[in-house]
């Protein structure tokens, strides 16, 4: 099991900025070990986010974004007090959940 | 005669060929692998089922004018425009360009963040796909002093 994510999310008016920094090797499937082995792909594949309980931003990502992923985007209608839950899954089938309110 | 070691990393390949060809069948129903492993930003839009993409001011991207680390490369992705389905963040000169793929709802703003893994110098590219399957870009160059992959 992965470590935890870190998940910030805060309100400003109506809306709130969540950031998101996922823990994650994110290999690209493109990289040689030192017997000139590729080292196979593992990374995540889909990502959702909900606010309390409804989803709001799916994403898909491909093996090119950074390893231990960081994303930012803006939930309308967000308030303080709020919950904003973010999952992941990766390529072999793990996935994670991790859950924050917005402040 | 084997080793204890060579067994054992002979059964840890074995396994990981395992894993892998059991768990693709039951992801490929969502994910868009082709879009992924399109290698321009035209081949890109045709997988998603958009027409070609059309410049637009409308549409901003968002990254450093040069990149110190290329496997860290901050990218933004925003558009003012209404009627938006998806955005995309793509670089050019990567093997696969498609980076990530967001799909924007009506609770959420079209402004997207993330980092992304570039090998060498490039354009990169913010896309939006419109409901009506229309794709407006914009893009900007990246220069990357050290790659993403050693270079």
């Amino acid at each position: 099991m992965a470590d935890p994510m870190r998940i910030r999310a805060q309100a400003a008016g109506d809306k709130a900025t969540v950031r998101v920094l996922m823990s994650h090797e994110m290999e690209s499937g493109q990289r040689k070990d030192s017997a000139g082995k590729v080292v196979p792909a593992w990374y995540i594949q889909d990502v959702s986010a909900s606010l309390n309980g409804k989803v709001v931003l799916t994403a898909e990502w491909g093996p090119a974004v950074s390893k231990n992923p960081f994303m930012q985007f803006v939930v309308k209608g967000a308030k303080a007090g709020d919950k904003i839950a973010v999952t992941w899954k990766d390529n072999k089938g793990d996935s994670r959940t991790d859950e924050a309110t917005v402040s | 005669m084997q080793t204890r070691r060579e067994t054992l990393k002979q059964s840890a390949v074995v396994a990981g060929l395992l894993a892998s060809a059991g768990l693709i069948p039951q992801q490929a129903a969502a994910y868009e692998k082709v879009a992924f492993d399109a290698k321009s930003v035209a081949d890109v839009t045709k997988a998603l089922g958009a027409g070609a993409p059309v410049e637009s001011k409308d549409v901003t991207i968002g990254g450093p004018d040069i990149a110190e680390n290329g496997a860290v490369v901050p990218l933004t992705a925003s558009t003012t425009l209404a009627g938006v389905k998806r955005m995309l963040i793509l670089v050019e000169k990567n093997p696969a360009a498609m980076v990530a793929m967001f799909n924007v709802s009506d609770a959420v703003e079209a402004n997207f963040a993330t980092r992304a893994k570039m090998g060498q110098s490039s354009d990169v590219y913010a896309v939006a796909i419109m409901a009506d399957g229309k794709a407006f870009f914009a893009k900007k160059e990246v220069k990357v002093t050290l790659g993403g992959c050693g270079g």
